[in-house]
């Protein structure tokens, strides 16, 4: 019954011809740095679903941010692991991502044909690293209030336009209701967004080129 | 001899232990996500309580006077705070009634006139005597009504008490 149901899908969804190209790929002799971009992409995903839980409960309000989070770590059942979760997750994405980075550069697997994957692959560190930025004002805080300020501060020492982009940033002169609405849409929708589709591209990369063999040697 | 019926191939072995690591890391995420998602209906809010009126000897006889007190309700992260009005009513040394300032109209907050001896309702016109009953139209029914018969009035160390249930 099972068997006949998935072959029934399998013939008008073409799932063998997915799974084939997308797991069964070959792939050369690697070793567990290789696994650090799944591990990447496990993350984002475990990013996205505790994060979307986390909507059920925050409030992006100046005045209710911080009592929101503290119903959801004291009231709510399983609140504090889900944010837990989300907390720690966040940290250890970022460390995942660069060091998946840093695998990808000491074993020169940036170079042709995988520039591209590369590109995508530094845009996505660096809005991983935005999600942190952003993430890190929605507690409101004492901590996520002088980070922001201190983040936003850094932006505005570029010469010339730094002042203006710092406003940008802040939507104003100073970290206000502004701020925390902007930071949240960044958070949850501008940055998944981006990030998503350039996962979509980096993956279709890995598959139709297939990854690089460790370098021996005098290569 | 490998990928015969009986062994287990390394092959298969990896499927197998994939899905049940996978299905141990979905129940381990899924149960307490579910948990938290149905949490807020599954706490029950208590909004009945004794509330202290003071003591009774302080209370004149003969006369309604009118008490006020707050009751606060946390609901996630806001709290409301709801002030209330009741008219606690020595009609002689034995017996006390407690009527709720709601008229039972349209809810609006009745008032004791000293001289017409009635509650007048200040939207309508309805009117209750003293012992909170209707003496002239739109109300329904009676004020609601505290006494020790009802069972939600007592009178503990010399002070009084109603059982409100919630607003």
């Amino acid at each position: 019954m099972f068997v006949k149901i998935l072959s029934w899908l399998d013939e008008r969804l073409g799932l063998t011809a997915i799974y084939n190209t997308v797991l069964d790929r070959k792939v050369p002799k690697v070793n567990w740095w290789f696994t650090l971009g799944s591990a990447s992409l496990f993350l984002f995903a475990m990013q996205c679903v505790t994060g979307i839980m986390l909507t059920i409960y925050y409030v992006p309000d100046p005045a209710k941010a911080y009592d929101s989070i503290q119903y959801i770590m004291n009231d709510v059942a399983f609140g504090w692991l889900i944010r837990g979760m989300h907390h720690w997750g966040a940290t250890l994405m970022i460390i995942v991502v660069f060091l998946h980075m840093l695998r990808t550069y000491f074993y020169a697997a940036y170079k042709y044909p995988r520039e591209l994957t590369w590109l995508t692959g530094v845009v996505l560190l660096l809005a991983t690293l935005g999600m942190g930025f952003t993430g890190y004002l929605l507690p409101m805080n004492q901590r996520s209030y002088w980070a922001s300020k201190v983040g936003a501060s850094i932006a505005g020492t570029v010469p010339g336009i730094g002042p203006f982009i710092e406003k940008v940033i802040l939507g104003g002169s100073d970290i206000s209701a502004v701020t925390l609405a902007r930071f949240f849409s960044v958070h949850i929708w501008w940055l998944p967004v981006v990030i998503g589709a350039l996962i979509g591209i980096h993956m279709y990369l890995v598959i139709r080129i297939g990854i690089s063999m460790i370098p021996h040697e005098g290569d | 001899m490998p990928g015969s019926q009986h062994e287990l191939s390394r092959n298969g072995f990896v499927k197998v232990v994939t899905a049940m690591v996978g299905t141990a890391m979905g129940a381990i995420i899924g149960i307490p996500a579910i948990g938290y998602l149905v949490s807020p209906a599954t706490k029950i809010q208590k909004s009945d309580a004794w509330i202290p009126l003071g003591p009774l000897e302080n209370i004149p006889l003969g006369e309604p006077t009118l008490f006020s007190f707050t009751r606060s309700q946390v609901t996630g992260w806001e709290k409301t705070v709801n002030s209330y009005g009741v008219y606690v009513w020595r009609k002689n040394e034995d017996e006390v009634k407690v009527f709720s300032n709601v008229c039972t109209h349209l809810s609006c907050r009745v008032r004791w006139d000293a001289e017409k001896k009635a509650y007048l309702c200040p939207c309508h016109a309805g009117i209750f005597d003293i012992e909170g009953n209707v003496i002239h139209d739109p109300p329904p029914r009676p004020l609601d009504m505290y006494a020790e018969s009802e069972g939600n009035l007592k009178i503990e160390e010399g002070t009084l008490f109603i059982h409100f249930v919630g607003g």
